[in-house]
C-alpha cells in the first residue's frame, strides 16, 4: 500500500508541477488543484498508514489504547486545509478573470508571449 | 509612594490623548490643544508624584510580562535623571501645546497636528521610561516615524517633505545600527534589562565586541542628535511649523540621542575608544555648527545650527568621561532645552508678525513688540553665556572641564582654545540674532506692520525665560535638588562634589568667557555689513551634506533597481520554475549527504483494488495535465477523477471525516470552475500549424525533467516517511486519549477542530470568510472580456428556435429546460437540508461537523440554483451570504468568549448531559455552538462565491453583439 500511495502522490505531484509551469491561467489552477490532492495525502500520510482504524474512540477513556486509531491530527489539519483550498481556488480563479478581462488575455503574465 | 502603574498611565496617555484628537473636528482648534496640553500637564504632575521617591535614591519599576520566555518584558522604569528628563517631555510639552494654539491657523488640519505631537511625546517618554533595551530601540524609531509626521506636516511644500524625508532614513539608518548595538549589548550583559545592563558595565568595557557595539550605539545617538557629519537633517527639519521645531530641537528627539549617551554612560564611557570618538565628534559638531550659525540670514537657520553645537557641546562633555563633566552635561540639557524652546518661540512669533525670517529684512522689531524682544534678549543671552543666566553656569562648568585635560592628546591640548573660540562664535551669532532683528530703524522690506503677539501665545516663553532667569540668579535653590538626584542617578557613588555658586572668583573659566565676550562683540562690529551678504558659510559651506545624502540615496536606489533588472523577472513562469528547482535541491540535499536510513517498519499488504485505483486516477491526472491547454472541460473531468481517487484514499486510510469533505468540496469546487470557464478565451489548436521553435522544446522538456523529478523526489520521501515507524511519544496520543474524557466527543478528528485547536479553526474560518468577502468585491467590478460577453451558444439556439414560431414567447424554451431535474431537486431541497443539520449535530462522535455540514448545505443551493436558474431561485429564497458569515463569526466568537465569564481562558469548550424526556440522557457541549458558527460560516463563504460568480452571467451585457434583441438570461 505504501508503495502506491507513494507513487500516486509522486504523480499527482508531478501532473501537477507541469501545469504549475504553464502559461496558461486555467492550466495554472488545475495544477494547484492536483498538488494539493498531492499536499494533503502527504499530511495524511505522515500519520503513517492504517487501515480500519478511524480515529472514533470508544468511550470508556481508560480502556483507550492510542495504537487502535490512526493518527487524528494531520486529518483535523488536512480538513481545514480542504476547505481551505476551495475558498483560495475561487479567489484565484476570480482573480484570473478579472486580469483576463482587463487585459485581454489568459497568460498568466497578462501577456501573450510564444508560451 | 505613588502606584508604580502610575508609569503606564504615564506612558499610556499621550498615545490615548493622539487617539482622541483624530476624532476632532477640523475647527477645533482650541479642544485639541487643551486636549493635548491637558495630556502632557496630567503626565507630568503623575511624575512629580514620584519625585520623593526617586530623590531618595529609589529606581521606580513596573513590569508587565511580555515575552518571558525570551527574557524580555514590558519594563517601565525611572530614576532621577529619567525622572527630569520626562519632566522636561512633558513641562515643555504643555508650553508648547499651548503657543501652537496660537500659531497655528485655523486654515490647518490642527487635529492632525496635535494628535502626532502628543503621539510623538508618547515615543519620546517611551524612550526615558523605557526599562528595556529592546524598548527602548522601539520607541526610538516611533519617534523617528513620529518626527517623519511632524516635520512633514505641511506637506503641501516640497521642503517639507524633503525635511521629513531626509531626517528619516538619517534617523532611521541610526536607528537600526543602535538596535544591532543593543541585541550586542545585552548579549554581553547576559539581559536587556536596563538595570542588569548598568550593573555590567565592567563585563561589557573589557568584551571583544565592545568596540563594535560602541561604534554602532553612537552612530543611533550620533544620527538622532545631529553630530557631524550627520547633522545635516537638522536645519533641513526647519521647515516643520514652529512649534514643532521648538519642541524637536529643545527637549526631545534631538536630545534623545544625548538622553542615550548619558543613560549608557556609566557603562560605555571611560575606555580610550570612547573618549576619542565622542570627544572628538562633539567637539566637531560644537565648532562647525557655531561656525555656520554665524553666516545664517534665516532665523530657524540660526536657532538650528546653534543647536547643533549646543549637542556637539553636550556630547564633548559626555566624551570627557569625568564625573564632573557628566554632571556639566545633565544640566546644560536642562539650560539648553529651556532658552532654546523659547528662542524657537520668539522665533515663531517674529516669522508669524513680519511675515518673514529673513535676517537681512528685519529690523528694528523692538518698537513693534517690545514684551517678545526682550524676551529673545534675554533667553539669547542665556545661550550666549551671559552671567545671571543659566547659560552662562552650565559653561562656566563646560570650560571648567576643558581645562582639565590629563590625556596629554592633540584634542585634550587644544580644547581649552577651542571651546573659547566655539563660545565666541556662540556669542557672535547670539548678538547677531538680537541686534539684527530687534534694533535698528523699522523695518523697510515687509509686507504687513508687526504687532505685539496674543498674551497666551507669549505666555509659554515668559514661563521659560523666568526659568532661565531663576536658575540662573538662585540655582542652588531652584534646579539644585534635582540636578543633585539626577546626576547621582547616573553617577552614583561617584558623584562629585560641585558648587552650582554664580560667581567662583577669579578662575581661568571666567577669562576665557570674558574673552570670548569681548572678541564676539568684536567680530559683530566689524562684520555686520559682510555677514548680511554671506551666501554660505566659508570653508564649511563646501560640504553639502545633503548634496552627499542624495548621492548616496541615488546609488542605492539605482543599484537597487538595476540588480532587479538584471537578476531578476516579473514573469511568473520562471519565477515558479525557480521556486520548484530550489525547493527540489533542499529536498534532495539531505539525502546525498545522509543516505536513505532508519528502520523500515513492514509495510501494509498491498489490496490490488488500490492499485487500481490509482493506476486509473494516475493516468488521469498525467492525461489532465496533457490536455488542459485545449481540452478545458475534459481536463477539468479528469482532474475531477484523481480528486475522486483522492477522497476514496482518505476512507481507505482510516480518515472519513477527510474523504466526506474531500467528497463535498471536489463538487462545490468543479460548479466553481465550471462557472469560471464561461469567462476565458476560446482556444483553437493553431500551434501546430507551425512547429514550436527550439526553445519552445527545450522549455518543454526542462519543465518536464523538473516536474518529474519533483515527482519522484516526492515519491520517494513519501515512501521514506511511511515506511518508518511512528514516534510513540507524539502529541497525538494525548488528543486519543483525552478526548471523550475532556471534550466529550469520541470522534477526535472533530474534537480537535472545535475544541483542542479551537483558535486555529477560528483563524481558518475567518480567512474562509475574508475570502469570500474580497471574491465578492472583485466580482462587483468585474469586466469580462468583450468576446466572452455573447449569450451561450445553447441559448443562441434555444432562442432561435422561440423566434422562428408564432406561439412561442423568446425565453420560452429557456424555461421549460431541465423541467424534470428541477422539479426533484425542489423536492431534495429540504432532504439533503436535512440531512446536512444531521451532520452538523452527529459531528462530535461521529464524521461530520461544521465544516461538511455546512457544504452540503450550501450543495443544496447549488443544486438548486442550477436547476431553477439564478433569477427565479432569487424571485422565492432570500439568501444572504453575508449574514450567515457574521453570524458564524459571531457565534463562534461569542462561544469563545463565553469561557471567559465563567472564568476560563478564551475558547474552554464545556460539556455536560442533559437528560431529555423519552429520549433519554444527550451530550451537550459548548463545541456545538462553536460548530454551528462554523456551519454558518462555510455556508455563507460557499453560497457568496458561488451566487456571486453565477450573477455574472445574468448581467446585463453592454453591447448586444448577437443580431437578437437583447435578452437576459435566466
Amino acid at each position: 500500500m505504501e508503495a502506491v500511495l507513494a507513487l500516486a502522490i509522486g504523480v499527482l505531484t508531478a501532473s501537477g508541477l507541469w501545469l504549475l509551469f504553464r502559461p496558461r491561467t486555467f492550466q495554472l489552477i488545475l495544477g494547484l488543484s492536483l498538488l494539493s490532492y498531492a499536499v494533503n495525502m502527504f499530511i495524511v500520510a505522515s500519520g503513517r498508514l492504517r487501515l480500519n482504524a478511524p480515529p472514533i474512540i470508544g468511550k470508556n477513556p481508560a480502556a483507550t489504547d492510542p495504537t487502535l486509531y490512526a493518527d487524528p491530527l494531520p486529518q483535523a489539519l488536512v480538513l481545514t486545509a480542504i476547505v481551505i483550498s476551495f475558498a483560495t481556488t475561487a479567489l484565484l480563479l476570480v482573480v484570473l478573470l478579472a486580469k483576463r478581462g482587463l487585459t485581454g488575455t489568459d497568460h498568466v503574465d497578462g501577456k501573450d508571449g510564444k508560451e | 509612594m505613588p502606584d508604580q502603574r502610575l508609569l503606564l498611565l504615564v506612558l499610556v496617555l499621550p498615545f490615548l490623548g493622539s487617539i482622541f484628537a483624530t476624532f476632532l473636528t477640523s475647527g477645533g482648534r482650541d479642544r485639541a490643544s487643551v486636549l493635548a496640553a491637558g495630556t502632557a500637564l496630567i503626565g507630568a504632575i503623575i511624575v512629580a508624584l514620584f519625585y520623593p521617591a526617586v530623590s531618595a535614591g529609589l529606581v521606580m519599576r513596573y513590569e508587565l510580562e511580555w515575552l518571558p520566555s525570551l527574557g524580555l518584558n514590558l519594563v517601565l522604569r525611572l530614576d532621577g535623571f529619567t525622572w527630569l528628563f520626562s519632566e522636561l517631555v512633558l513641562i515643555i510639552g504643555v508650553l508648547v501645546a499651548l503657543y501652537a494654539r496660537y500659531y497655528m491657523s485655523p486654515e490647518d488640519p490642527v487635529p492632525r497636528f496635535f494628535s502626532f505631537l502628543l503621539a510623538f511625546m508618547g515615543s519620546m517618554l517611551g524612550i526615558v521610561l523605557s526599562g528595556n533595551l529592546i524598548q527602548i530601540a522601539f520607541f526610538w524609531e516611533m519617534t523617528s516615524l513620529f518626527s517623519f509626521l511632524l516635520i512633514g506636516y505641511w506637506h503641501h511644500q516640497q521642503s517639507a517633505r524633503d525635511g521629513a524625508r531626509i531626517a528619516l532614513v538619517v534617523t532611521g539608518f541610526g536607528g537600526v545600527a543602535m538596535l544591532v548595538g543593543f541585541l550586542l549589548l545585552g548579549r554581553m550583559a547576559g539581559s536587556y534589562d536596563l538595570d542588569e545592563v548598568l550593573l555590567a558595565g565592567e563585563v561589557i568595557r573589557t568584551h571583544d565586541l565592545y568596540k563594535p557595539t560602541l561604534i554602532l550605539i553612537l552612530l543611533g545617538a550620533f544620527t538622532k542628535s545631529a553630530q557631524v557629519p550627520f547633522h545635516f537633517w537638522l536645519p533641513h527639519a526647519m521647515a516643520a511649523p514652529t512649534p514643532v521645531s521648538a519642541y524637536l530641537h529643545s527637549a526631545t528627539m534631538v536630545k534623545a540621542g544625548i538622553f542615550l549617551l548619558t543613560l549608557l554612560w556609566p557603562v560605555l564611557s571611560g575606555t580610550e575608544s570612547w573618549y576619542l570618538i565622542v570627544t572628538s565628534v562633539g567637539l566637531m559638531t560644537l565648532l562647525v555648527g557655531a561656525w555656520v550659525a554665524i553666516f545664517q540670514q534665516d532665523l530657524k537657520g540660526l536657532l538650528a545650527y546653534s543647536t547643533i553645537s549646543h549637542l556637539g557641546l553636550i556630547t564633548l562633555l559626555l566624551g570627557l568621561s569625568t564625573p564632573l563633566a557628566a554632571v556639566a552635561a545633565i544640566f546644560h540639557i536642562i539650560n539648553h532645552a529651556t532658552f532654546k524652546a523659547s528662542l524657537f518661540m520668539a522665533a515663531g512669533i517674529i516669522d508669524h508678525e513680519a511675515g518673514t525670517r529673513d535676517l537681512r529684512k528685519l529690523s528694528g522689531l523692538v518698537h513693534f513688540m517690545p514684551i517678545t524682544a526682550t524676551l529673545a534678549m534675554v533667553a539669547a543671552a542665556a545661550m550666549a553665556g551671559v552671567p545671571l543666566l543659566n547659560g552662562f553656569l552650565s559653561k562656566e562648568m563646560f570650560l571648567a572641564e576643558v581645562l582639565e585635560g590629563h590625556r596629554g592628546t592633540l584634542v585634550d591640548l587644544s580644547l581649552p582654545f577651542l571651546a573659547t573660540l566655539a563660545s565666541a562664535f556662540s556669542v557672535l551669532y547670539s548678538i547677531r540674532f538680537i541686534h539684527q532683528s530687534f534694533f535698528g530703524p523699522p523695518p523697510t522690506e515687509l509686507e504687513t506692520i508687526p504687532k505685539e503677539a496674543p498674551r497666551w501665545m507669549r505666555l509659554p516663553i515668559e514661563i521659560l525665560v523666568l526659568a532661565c532667569l531663576l536658575v540662573g540668579i538662585i540655582p542652588a535653590l531652584t534646579i539644585g535638588p534635582f540636578l543633585a538626584t539626577a546626576a547621582r542617578a547616573v553617577l552614583g557613588d561617584n558623584t562629585p562634589q560641585y558648587s552650582l555658586a554664580i560667581w567662583h572668583g577669579f578662575t581661568m573659566p571666567l577669562l576665557m568667557s570674558t574673552i570670548a565676550f569681548v572678541s564676539g562683540l568684536a567680530f559683530y562690529v566689524w562684520l555686520k555689513k559682510p555677514l548680511n551678504d554671506a551666501q554660505a558659510s566659508p570653508i564649511i559651506g563646501r560640504m553639502k551634506g545633503r548634496h552627499t545624502f542624495e548621492m548616496v540615496m541615488f546609488f542605492i536606489v539605482e543599484t537597487a533597481r538595476s540588480l532587479g533588472r538584471t537578476i531578476g523577472t516579473n514573469r511568473l513562469q520562471p519565477q515558479l520554475r525557480l521556486l520548484i528547482l530550489m525547493g527540489l535541491l533542499a529536498g534532495i540535499a539531505p539525502f546525498l549527504l545522509f543516505g536513505y536510513p532508519g528502520k523500515i517498519a513492514p509495510p501494509t499488504a498491498l489490496n490490488p483494488a488500490f492499485a487500481i485505483l490509482w493506476t486509473l486516477a494516475g493516468g488521469a491526472a498525467v492525461a489532465a495535465a496533457w490536455q488542459a491547454k485545449f481540452h478545458r472541460l475534459g481536463a477539468l473531468v479528469l482532474v475531477g477523477v484523481a480528486g475522486l481517487a483522492t477522497c476514496i484514499t482518505f476512507i481507505w486510510i482510516s480518515a472519513p471525516d477527510l474523504g466526506l469533505t474531500q467528497l463535498l468540496i471536489e463538487t462545490v469546487t468543479l460548479v466553481l470552475l465550471l462557472l469560471g470557464l464561461r469567462w476565458l478565451p476560446k482556444r483553437q489548436a493553431d500551434v501546430y500549424a507551425t512547429p514550436p521553435s527550439f526553445f519552445v522544446h527545450l522549455r518543454r522538456s526542462s519543465d518536464f525533467l523538473i516536474a518529474a523529478f519533483g515527482g519522484i523526489g516526492i515519491a520517494a520521501l513519501s515512501y521514506a516517511m511511511m515506511t518508518r515507524p511512528l514516534r510513540p511519544d507524539g502529541i497525538s496520543t494525548y488528543f486519543l486519549e483525552n478526548a471523550y474524557a475532556k471534550a466529550g466527543g469520541i470522534n477526535v478528528v472533530n474534537v480537535l477542530l472545535v475544541d483542542f485547536r479551537g483558535f486555529d479553526t477560528l483563524g481558518e474560518i475567518t480567512v474562509l470568510a475574508i475570502v469570500a468577502l474580497t471574491v465578492f468585491a472583485l466580482l462587483r467590478r468585474f469586466r469580462p472580456a468583450p468576446e466572452s460577453m455573447e449569450i451561450p451558444e445553447q441559448q443562441r439556439h434555444q432562442n432561435a428556435f422561440d423566434y422562428e414560431r408564432e406561439e412561442r414567447e423568446l425565453g420560452d424554451t429557456l424555461a421549460h429546460f431541465m423541467y424534470i431535474p428541477r422539479v426533484i431537486i425542489e423536492w431534495m431541497f429540504p432532504v439533503i437540508l436535512t440531512f446536512a443539520l444531521y451532520l452538523l449535530l452527529r459531528g462530535h462522535d461521529l464524521p461530520g461537523g461544521g465544516f461538511v455540514a455546512g457544504i452540503t448545505a450550501s450543495i443544496a443551493l447549488l443544486a438548486l440554483y442550477i436547476a431553477d436558474g439564478t433569477r427565479s431561485v432569487e424571485l422565492r429564497l432570500h439568501v444572504r451570504p453575508i449574514r450567515w458569515i457574521s453570524f458564524g463569526l459571531l457565534a463562534a466568537i461569542g462561544t469563545g468568549l463565553g469561557a471567559w465569564l465563567f472564568g476560563y481562558p478564551f475558547l474552554t469548550s464545556h460539556f455536560s448531559y442533559l437528560s431529555l424526556p423519552v429520549i433519554g440522557k444527550i451530550p451537550i457541549a459548548s463545541a456545538l455552538l462553536f460548530d454551528i458558527g462554523v456551519f454558518a460560516v462555510v455556508v455563507g463563504t460557499t453560497a457568496l462565491i458561488l451566487t456571486a460568480l453565477a450573477h455574472q452571467s445574468i448581467r446585463q451585457p453592454k453591447v448586444p453583439r448577437t443580431g437578437h434583441k437583447p435578452k437576459e438570461t435566466v
